[in-house]
């Protein structure tokens, strides 16, 4: 009853560090990096702009051991830069997608943190997202299983949300976010009457894991936990979504149905009362738990 | 010639009967409010227009600012925390002419400004409880304009959980013969509790808006860093389990909210859980529920209350101060005494300290005060009653054996070497003697003096200044943990060894602290959303600091 | 940006060989530190590369203090700073050596 047993005694996904969040996901030790600090492959752009690099230009890339299978596995620091996408940190992503392709192993682990394109990279930036996406179609074509793990504070925005729906499946916690256009952005281009940034809990309602289940688009929500996101790894490696035209054309006409059924709606609060789910205010609140219990029968699975 | 002994009971009359033509009865009509004031007030008034740290009569203030200053001008204000842009207004306006106040901490650049321009006369900057204290002295308010939550027919003023400074200011002016008008939130026929007798009140109003209270004790726990959770480590093992520390106070700040969330963990690995933090003058800390469901925390006397607590407060009665009606009743001269007399120690951060301890926040551009901080970091030199903390700290101060010994409380000032834009929090002369001298102020304003200060706890270690026996040696400790500033770096590493081996300067490493357990994760709480769990889902965050 | 560097002489054995070691992260008031064995038998090199200009003095002072607390004979020390003040640069120091030599 009192909150003595609810004291934090899980190892919080959001307040690790990329490498801790890695090195936790991963069967312990087995992590080895491709492309590590030591070999100082940083952003030349940063560089010329006379801003701070990092060692690893924001990305840990590497192969390791999940529950004994060899996976590579990608992880992107959020706090440097916002996890924007540079052109050295793209194309360590991409090489490591590319490489998967060659190598074949049980499947790519990629633990998304970014607001998206690097701003300061311009086109070397957006041209690396673009090649994660390929990279990462390509690899699913050949066979190799992707999983997109999101939960970091920076959330998953701009191309970065793009290449995370690209992927098999997706695991998410209530802490992490998916979008496109980030929450600032829409307040400052379409007004803050259509989106209030300041207002967080409207943001997560709309951004966030809960949401993002319940539409579809994440295929597991866990708790804020290392061992809850290496437990969701493990399960959704077995997972794959088809690849192909097929897939696309029925994926739009599964988003067309949605769109007539939900578009009206104003809120993620109505869009879960549409969808059936009872007391749907009291969503937010609610632990992971008795959270899928309540929306079992309302959520919309995709094939 | 004989005198007349009742001319202020007179004169309320006479203004009561101006009143009247504006406000037959009690209760007046939000939009008369103004008239209501040109009615009772005349020019060159005392008036205490409630401001405290966190409720503010805003209503009120507003309609005073609107008066016909031809009709009411040169007014006197009295009031803890100018806070309102509307209180700028008044004398801007020449409504008012004179201000004593304790903090102002919005309207600090304003207020510097107005002086500048001699639009102001800032009468003196005090500590609450001074303040209050002067209500019944020489600063009695002829006219009072405060805050309640509701009130009933007869007048009779619940104030509820946000109760503050009210009581105080309605005592010194309705025993007086002042005039006291409320603004309250709602009208009801059946309040949960009487605070204030409506016998004391003149005039009720309903505010056509709630006053708004910010959450200013609200820390989040995400917030909290590595170097406070090391500093933290150090305060709980270097001086509350050192001294015996049951009764205290800590000053608002990320600092000293990584202190209480600290107390589950690491203080109960020490096991003092028991033996320190048990008794508070502190309002409800959403930081502090961790150690009370740990059962570290007996009980809580609150200045006034906190946004979202008030659920979680009426469910721990045994632990808070509540009515019969089962809410908080807070009383901000009350805790502020509790805070001087019954507290073993007051543990606070500070922008800037010099070589003799002195610390101060005021900076050259701002006329900020100080609000309880002077009161609760003083030693009360008219405390009687022993405890072991009082005691041991006496006897660390006392230079000569045969002198007689006293008790002496222990103030800490809490703080990093740097501030932002590294900044030196250490300096060799404040900038207070600056702001004196540009604001005409009789003597700078010092926080908390240097002799009243006992410990200064930085990363860098914890500094005994009640085992100095010179200036020089409190120079010295000082300095030895003012880190790379320049303040630091003119240290004697010789004089600081020395002084390390004495126990006047004690690093982490001197009291078994393992710095690299200095990370967050130490913290009992990381998040809102852990506090509102420790809560069992009492605890109601406000807006801002919910992403839910 | 402004880079420093500094080489001093260290007494006692050489730190082990082991694989280099990161700690931190390059976000505002804070930092990370790379430890490498690549430096000079019986001497320590540390590179810092900061936003922050002008505080060269402090750093010497602070790398100064560091090395007397550790073994740091044979480490290079290389370190990306954004503007991290003197007790997280201290803090992230003694986190790299430790993390280098093994011991969590």
């Amino acid at each position: 009853m009192t909150g003595v047993e609810s004291r934090p005694a899980r190892a919080s996904f959001r307040e690790a560090t990329a490498r801790r969040r890695l090195a936790a996901v991963l069967d312990p030790g087995s992590f080895r990096e491709i492309l590590p600090p030591s070999e100082r492959v940083t952003s030349p752009h940063l560089a010329a702009l006379d801003q701070p690099v990092a060692f690893d230009d924001g990305a840990i890339v590497g192969e390791g051991l999940l529950g004994g299978q060899k996976v590579f596995a990608a992880a992107q620091e959020g706090a440097f830069l916002g996890g924007a996408v540079g052109e050295v940190h793209g194309a360590k992503l991409a090489g490591l997608l590319s490489r998967a392709e060659r190598e074949r192993p049980a499947g790519v682990l990629l633990l998304l943190d970014s607001g998206g394109v690097r701003l300061q990279e311009a086109n070397a930036g957006l041209l690396a997202v673009s090649e994660v996406m390929r990279a990462v179609l390509s690899a699913r074509s050949s066979g190799v299983p992707v999983v997109a793990l999101i939960g970091g504070g920076w959330g998953c925005f701009g191309g970065m949300g793009i290449v995370a729906r690209c992927c098999d499946a997706v695991a998410m916690s209530e802490e992490g976010r998916l979008g496109i256009t980030g929450p600032e952005v829409l307040e400052t281009t379409k007004g803050v009457e259509e989106l209030d940034a300041s207002d967080r809990a409207l943001v997560w309602r709309t951004y966030g894991g809960k949401h993002r289940y319940l539409l579809g688009e994440a295929d597991r929500l866990v708790e804020d936990d290392v061992a809850a996101f290496r437990a969701a790894a493990l399960d959704l490696l077995g997972r794959r979504r088809e690849v192909g035209l097929g897939a696309l054309d029925a994926a739009h006409r599964r988003l067309a149905a949605r769109l007539f059924e939900l578009g009206a709606c104003a809120d993620a609060t109505e869009v879960w009362a549409r969808a059936g789910v009872p007391e749907p205010a009291r969503l937010p609140v609610l632990e992971v738990g008795e959270f899928l219990r309540a929306v079992a029968s309302a959520r919309r699975g995709e094939p | 010639m004989t005198r007349s002994w009742d001319t202020a009971r007179r004169a309320r009359a006479a203004r009561l009967a101006r009143a009247r033509a504006v406000s037959p009865g009690r209760w007046a009509e939000p939009g008369r409010a103004t008239a209501l004031l040109e009615a009772l007030l005349e020019p060159g008034d005392r008036v205490c227009l409630e401001g405290d740290n966190q409720k503010q009569a805003d209503f009120l203030a507003r309609s005073l600012a609107a008066v016909d200053p031809a009709r009411v001008h040169g007014l006197h204000l009295v009031l803890s925390v100018l806070a309102l842009p509307e209180h700028v207004e008044l004398f801007e306006k020449g409504i008012a002419r004179r201000v004593d106040f304790s903090f102002s901490g919005p309207q600090s650049v304003r207020l510097a400004r107005l002086a500048g321009a001699g639009q102001i006369e800032i009468g003196a900057i005090h500590t609450y409880l001074e303040l209050y204290a002067r209500y019944f002295v020489d600063l009695t308010p002829r006219v009072a304009l405060v805050a309640a939550q509701a009130a009933d027919a007869e007048g009779n003023l619940y104030t509820g959980p946000n109760t503050e400074d009210t009581p105080a200011i309605v005592e010194a002016t309705a025993f007086r013969d002042g005039i006291v008008v409320a603004q309250v939130n709602e009208r009801s026929d059946r309040l949960p509790r009487v605070d204030i007798p409506g016998g004391w009140v003149d005039f009720v109003v309903q505010s056509p808006t709630p006053s708004a209270i910010e959450p200013l004790f609200t820390r989040d726990p995400a917030q909290v860093s590595e170097v406070q959770v090391l500093m933290a480590m150090m305060v709980v093992k270097g001086i509350y389990a050192e001294y015996g520390v049951d009764r205290l106070n800590h000053g608002i700040g990320f600092d000293t909210a990584a202190i209480e969330l600290v107390l589950p963990t690491y203080a109960e690995e020490l096991g003092l859980r028991g033996r320190i933090c048990g008794h508070w003058a502190l309002n409800p800390h959403p930081t502090l529920i961790p150690a009370i469901e740990s059962g570290f925390v007996r009980s809580v006397h609150a200045f006034g209350s906190e946004l979202g607590m008030e659920a979680y407060v009426a469910a721990r009665p045994d632990v808070f101060f509540t009515g019969r009606d089962g809410s908080l009743r807070s009383n901000r001269a009350f805790s502020q005494t509790a805070g001087h007399y019954a507290c073993d120690l007051f543990i606070g951060s500070t922008l800037q300290v010099d070589l003799a301890g002195n610390s101060s926040t005021a900076t050259r551009s701002r006329i900020a005060g100080f609000g309880g901080a002077p009161n609760m970091g003083a030693d009360a030199r008219g405390r009687r009653h022993p405890s072991p903390a009082w005691l041991r700290a006496g006897e660390e101060a006392r230079a000569d054996p045969g002198a007689i010994p006293r008790g002496r409380k222990l103030v800490v000032q809490l703080l990093e070497t740097f501030r932002e834009h590294m900044e030196p929090a250490f300096v060799e002369r404040l900038d207070a003697w600056d702001l004196a001298r540009s604001a005409g102020m009789a003597l700078p304003p010092v926080m908390v003096y240097g002799d009243d200060v006992t410990h200064v706890v930085t990363e860098e270690g914890i500094a005994n200044l009640l085992l100095c026996r010179t200036p020089e040696e409190r120079a010295e400790a000082i300095r030895g943990v003012a880190g790379y500033t320049p303040v630091g770096r003119g240290r004697s590493p010789a004089a600081v060894e020395n002084l390390r081996d004495r126990g006047i300067v004690r690093r982490p490493e001197d009291l078994g602290i393992d710095k690299r357990r200095a990370t967050r994760d130490l913290l009992a709480a990381r998040s809102v959303k852990d506090l509102v769990r420790w809560s069992g889902g009492l605890y109601d965050p406000p807006k801002r600091f919910r992403s839910w | 940006m402004e880079t420093l560097s500094f080489e001093f002489p260290c007494p006692g054995p050489d730190a082990p060989r082991a694989a280099p070691a990161l700690v931190g992260v390059v976000a505002s008031g804070n930092l990370e530190v790379l430890v490498e064995p690549t430096a000079p038998p019986g001497r320590c090199r540390v590179v810092v590369s900061t936003s922050a200009r002008g505080f060269g003095e402090i750093w010497e002072a602070v790398v100064r203090d560091f090395a007397r607390r550790h073994a740091v004979s044979g480490l290079s020390i290389s370190v990306n700073d954004a503007g991290a003040t003197p007790a997280v640069v201290s803090l992230r120091l003694d986190q790299a050596v430790e993390e280098y030599l093994g011991r969590p």
